[in-house]
C-alpha cells in the first residue's frame, strides 16, 4: 500500500463526479416517494365537482352540497339583503374583496355571478370551525342591528350575506366562494370555473 | 437411472407449467398493450358484455379513458352504463346474492384476472366455448369445465361443437375425449377471434394500467444507473492503484 | 468545520466511531466478488423499510379492505405502484443476498473461530427475516398470502401436547382470519424490523471486533508492521467504501431490471394465485411457499410424519447454528481444504438447489423420494463433517493473503 504520486485532483474530480450523480440519483428517487403522498386518483374522484339543484331554493333560504369533504353554502338572498350589503362597508375588514378569496367572475360588490344566489365555502377563515346561518328575523339573532350573515360559533367571526368578515373578529379573511358554473337557470355545478375546465 | 432422467426433465418446467387449464394447451394471447385501437375495442366489449354481471372494482373509468386516449366526455357517452360519474370504478348494479341464484357462483372481479390467470389462459378460455346439453346454460368449457358463465359471446361466435375421439385411459379401458373444437361458421369464427384479442388485450391492460409506463421509466432508471456505474467504477480504479 | 467536529467529539465519540469503523477498520485486501453481500444486504435492508414506510401509509390491515388496498396502492396511489413493487422485489432479492453471504462464509470458513459468535449473530439475523418476510407475505391478503400461512401456523400444531392451542393462539381465531392479519401486521412494520436493525448493529460491532476475514482464511493480524497496522489490511473507507458504491449501482440495475421490466419473475416473485382475493373456503390446486422457503419445506414434506417433519425442518435450521463447531479442518478457507470437502460442499449445495425446487412442485412419488435422497444429504453434510473435515488431505496455507494489484 502506498499513496505516492496520487493525482489529487483527478482524484477530487472523480469524486465530486460521483457525488453529483449519486445526489441526483437520490433526489430521482426521493421524487415517487414525497408525490405518493398527493390525494389519490380515490380522493380526486371524491373531490370531483358536484352539482346543485337549486330549483327549489326559496328566497332568504339556504341549502348545501359537500364539495372535496367541505360544505358548501348556496344562499338564495332576498332583495332587502342585496340592499343591506352596501351600507355595512364601513363595519368590514375586507369590503372590496382585494383578498383574492373568490374566482375573478365573482370578484363584484356581491361575490357571485348572479346577484341573487350566493355560493360560499363553509369554513371560517380563521380556524376552520363551519360557521352558522343566522338571519336577521332570528330571534337568537346578533344584536339590534344584525342585518343577516354567518356566525361562527368556535371564535364568534361574524360574516355578512357576502361573506364578507367584519372587523374587530379573529377571521381575518372573507369566506371562500368555489369555483362555480350554471349549467342551466336552475342547475349549478361547483367544482367547475365559470368559463370551463375543472378547478 | 431412468428415475434420475425424469426428475431432470421435471427440473426443467417451470414452477407455473401447473397453472394451464385442464390439460388442454394454451394458445397465446400475443397482448400489445401499444395497441390503443385494440385496446379501445377491448374496452367496448368489455363495457358491453362483461360489466353487468361481473365489475372491475379497481379500474376508475376516467383512469381508462386517460390512458386509452379518449375523453372524459368520450367515456361517459360510450363506454358507461353503470356508473355517473368519471371519476368513480367499474361497478355493478347486480346483488351478490342474486348472482349466486343466477350462476351457482358469484361472478370474479375482473381487474386483476389476467394477473390471476394469465392472458394465454383468458384468451383461450373464451375461444372454447362448446355445446354441451347437459349444463343449465347449454355450453361447457374445454378449459374450465363445468364453468357456471354462459357464452355471452354466443352470437358473436357462432356455435362450436366437440368433436370426440377414442383414447385409451391409464385405467385400460376405452374413452371418450374432446379432440377438438369446430366452429360452425367458420368466417364468423375469425372475427370473433379478433374480438378475444381485443378483449384480452384490455383485460391485460386493467390488470396493471402503469405497465407501460413501467417499462417507459424502466429504461431511463437503467441509462442513469449504467452512468453512475462508469463513474463509480472509475473512482474506485483510481483509489485501487494505491493497493500494491 | 474543524471547531464543530472537535466541539461534537467533546461530547459524543463521532470521529471515533468513523475511524474505527470506516477510516481505521483494516480490512483485507483480497475481498473478492464475494465480499459485496455483506454491504448489498444493508442496501436492501434500507429499501425494504423506505418502501415498507411508504406502503403502510395507504395499506389497509383488514381482511375486508387489504387485497383492495393493494391495489388502490397500485393505481390509485401517484408512483403506488413502484414503491410496492420496490417491495416485493426488494424481499427476494434480500433472500437472494444473503444466501449468497452465508454461502461466501461457509466458502471461506469465517464462522471458525474467533468468528463463531459473528456466524450465530448472523443466524439469528436469517431467522428474524424469515419472521419478516413470511408476516409480510401475508399482508396483500392473496390466495397465497392466506394458504401459506394456513399451512406454516398449522405447523406448530405439531409439537406435542401444546401445538393445536400454540397455533390458536397464534392465529387468534379458528382460522386464519382478521386477527392474525391486524397482528402480523404489527409484527411485520414494527417488532420484527426493530429486532433486525438491532441485530444488524450487534453483527457489526461483532465483526469490527474480530476483524474480516478473506479469502484465503489468513488471520491479517498476525502479521502487522511496526505502526501495529495489519500489512495485509487498508482502511474500509476509502479503499472499500467506493468499492462498495460499484457493487450497489451493479445490484441497483439488477434490482430495477426486476423491478421494471418482470417484478412477477415469471411467478417466482409475485404468484398468481395471490391476485385472487384469500377465500377460506377454497385451497388453490397447488399451493406452495416462496421460493426462498421451498428448500426447508420440502424437507417438511419428505418427512412421512407430522411432528418429525416440523422437528427435520427445524433441524435444517438449527443445524446451521452449530456448523462453527462440527468444522474440524485445520485450514478455513475452501482453497486450501481437502477434496472430501469440496466434494461434500458440491453435493450440499447441489441439494440445496434440488430441496429448493422440490419444494415448488408437487409432492408426486418420484419427488417425494428425491426430497428424501436430498435430505438425507443435506443432514449427512453438517452431521458428517467433524469426521470428514478432520482426516481430509489439506493443503499449506500461506503466511500472507494472495493479491495481485489491479
Amino acid at each position: 500500500m502506498s499513496t505516492e504520486g496520487v493525482d489529487k485532483s483527478k482524484r477530487r474530480f472523480l469524486i465530486g463526479a460521483t457525488t453529483v450523480v449519486g445526489a441526483v440519483g437520490s433526489a430521482f428517487v426521493a421524487v415517487p416517494f414525497i408525490s405518493s403522498m398527493q390525494p389519490s386518483a380515490k380522493a380526486q374522484a371524491a373531490g370531483a365537482p358536484v352539482e346543485a339543484d337549486i330549483s327549489q331554493l326559496e328566497p332568504g333560504q339556504m341549502m348545501t352540497v359537500e364539495w372535496r369533504g367541505k360544505p358548501v353554502w348556496i344562499v338564495r338572498r332576498t332583495p332587502e339583503n342585496l340592499s343591506a350589503l352596501p351600507e355595512l362597508d364601513g363595519q368590514l375588514r375586507d369590503p372590496d374583496s382585494a383578498v383574492p378569496q373568490q374566482p375573478a367572475y365573482a370578484t363584484n360588490k356581491y361575490r357571485s355571478i348572479k346577484e341573487e344566489y350566493l355560493v360560499l365555502v363553509g369554513i371560517c377563515t380563521h380556524l376552520g370551525c363551519s360557521p352558522s346561518h343566522v338571519k336577521s328575523t332570528d330571534p337568537h339573532n346578533l344584536g339590534g342591528d344584525w342585518k343577516g350573515g354567518f356566525f361562527c360559533p368556535c371564535h364568534g367571526s361574524r360574516f355578512d350575506y357576502a361573506g364578507r368578515v367584519y372587523a374587530g373578529v379573529p377571521a381575518p379573511t372573507n369566506l371562500e366562494v368555489p369555483p362555480y358554473k350554471y349549467m342551466s337557470d336552475t342547475l349549478l355545478m361547483v367544482g367547475v370555473d365559470h368559463e370551463g375546465g375543472a378547478a | 437411472m431412468k428415475k434420475i432422467l425424469s426428475l431432470f426433465a421435471g427440473l426443467v418446467l417451470s414452477a407455473n407449467s401447473f397453472a394451464a387449464g385442464g390439460g388442454v394447451p394454451l394458445q397465446s394471447a400475443n397482448v400489445d398493450l401499444s395497441d390503443t385501437a385494440s385496446l379501445q375495442r377491448g374496452a367496448s366489449l368489455f363495457v358491453n358484455y362483461c360489466l353487468s354481471c361481473h365489475s372491475a372494482k379497481f379500474m376508475r373509468y376516467n383512469r381508462m379513458g386517460k390512458d386509452l386516449g379518449l375523453t372524459d366526455e368520450q367515456v361517459k357517452e360510450n363506454l358507461m352504463f353503470a356508473s355517473e360519474k368519471v371519476g368513480e370504478t367499474m361497478d355493478i348494479a347486480m346483488r351478490p346474492e342474486d348472482a349466486e341464484n343466477w350462476f351457482g357462483v358469484l361472478p370474479p372481479d375482473l381487474s386483476v384476472i389476467d394477473r390471476a390467470r394469465g392472458s394465454d389462459w383468458v384468451y383461450t378460455y373464451l375461444l372454447s366455448f362448446y355445446e354441451d346439453e347437459s349444463r343449465p346454460w347449454g355450453v361447457n368449457n374445454l378449459v374450465f369445465k363445468d364453468v357456471g358463465m354462459p357464452h355471452v359471446f354466443w352470437e358473436r361466435q357462432g356455435a362450436q361443437k366437440a368433436v370426440y375421439k377414442t383414447e385409451m385411459g391409464h385405467d385400460g379401458k376405452e374413452h371418450q375425449v374432446i379432440a377438438s373444437l369446430e366452429p360452425a361458421d367458420p368466417a364468423k369464427h375469425e372475427a370473433y377471434k379478433n374480438d378475444v384479442q381485443d378483449l384480452v388485450n384490455f383485460l391485460a391492460y386493467m390488470g396493471e394500467p402503469a405497465k407501460l409506463q413501467r417499462y417507459d421509466l424502466g429504461k431511463k432508471v437503467l441509462l442513469f444507473l449504467l452512468l453512475m456505474f462508469v463513474v463509480a467504477y472509475l473512482l474506485k480504479k483510481e483509489y485501487w492503484r494505491d493497493v500494491k | 468545520m474543524d471547531k464543530l467536529v472537535a466541539w461534537i467529539d467533546r461530547r459524543y465519540p463521532m470521529s471515533k466511531l468513523w475511524n474505527e469503523h470506516l477510516a481505521e477498520y483494516y480490512a483485507p485486501k483480497n475481498f473478492n466478488f464475494w465480499y459485496f453481500f455483506g454491504s448489498l444486504a444493508l442496501v436492501v435492508l434500507v429499501i425494504q423499510i423506505l418502501s415498507g414506510i411508504f406502503l403502510t401509509m395507504n395499506y389497509k390491515p383488514d381482511a375486508e379492505m387489504a387485497f383492495a388496498s393493494v391495489e388502490y396502492i397500485m393505481r390509485d396511489v401517484e408512483w403506488g405502484w413502484l414503491i410496492r413493487y420496490m417491495h416485493s422485489t426488494g424481499a427476494s432479492l434480500f433472500f437472494v443476498v444473503i444466501y449468497l453471504h452465508m454461502f461466501r462464509g461457509l466458502m471461506y470458513g469465517s464462522y471458525r473461530s474467533p468468528r463463531e459468535l459473528l456466524w450465530v449473530i448472523g443466524m439469528f439475523l436469517y431467522l428474524a427475516l424469515m419472521a419478516e418476510a413470511f408476516m409480510g407475505y401475508l399482508l396483500p391478503w392473496g390466495q397465497m398470502s392466506f394458504w401459506g400461512a394456513q399451512v406454516i401456523i398449522s405447523l406448530f400444531g405439531a409439537i406435542p401436547f401444546v401445538g393445536d392451542s400454540l397455533a390458536l393462539w397464534i392465529r387468534g381465531d379458528f382460522v386464519i382470519a382478521d386477527a392474525t392479519l391486524n397482528r402480523f401486521f404489527a409484527f411485520h412494520v414494527i417488532l420484527v424490523p426493530l429486532i433486525l436493525v438491532m441485530l444488524v448493529a450487534v453483527h457489526i460491532i461483532a465483526l469490527h471486533e474480530v476483524g474480516s476475514n478473506n479469502p484465503d482464511g489468513v488471520e491479517i493480524k498476525k502479521n502487522k508492521n511496526a505502526d501495529g497496522i495489519p500489512v495485509d489490511g487498508i482502511p474500509f473507507h476509502p479503499y472499500y467504501s467506493v468499492k462498495d458504491i460499484v457493487g450497489v449501482v451493479v445490484f441497483l440495475m439488477v434490482f430495477s431490471m426486476i423491478v421494471f421490466f418482470a417484478p412477477e419473475f415469471g411467478g417466482w416473485f409475485l404468484e398468481k394465485d395471490n391476485f385472487i382475493p384469500a377465500d377460506p373456503l377454497k385451497t388453490p390446486e397447488h399451493i406452495v411457499p416462496l421460493w426462498y422457503f421451498t428448500p426447508f419445506y420440502a424437507i417438511l414434506r419428505a418427512v412421512p410424519d407430522k411432528f418429525l417433519g416440523v422437528v427435520a425442518m427445524g433441524g435444517a435450521i438449527a443445524v446451521l447454528f452449530i456448523l462453527p463447531w462440527l468444522d474440524r479442518s485445520p485450514v478455513k478457507s475452501m482453497r486450501y481444504k481437502g477434496p472430501l470437502f469440496k466434494i461434500a460442499t458440491f453435493i450440499f449445495v447441489i441439494s440445496f438447489i434440488a430441496l429448493g425446487y422440490l419444494g415448488t412442485q408437487p409432492a408426486t412419488e418420484l419427488f417425494t423420494d428425491m426430497a428424501r435422497l436430498f435430505s438425507i444429504l443435506y443432514f449427512a453434510y453438517f452431521l458428517l463433517m467433524p469426521f470428514y473435515s478432520a482426516i481430509d488431505k489439506t493443503k499449506p496455507v500461506p503466511d500472507r493473503v494472495t493479491f495481485k494489484a489491479h
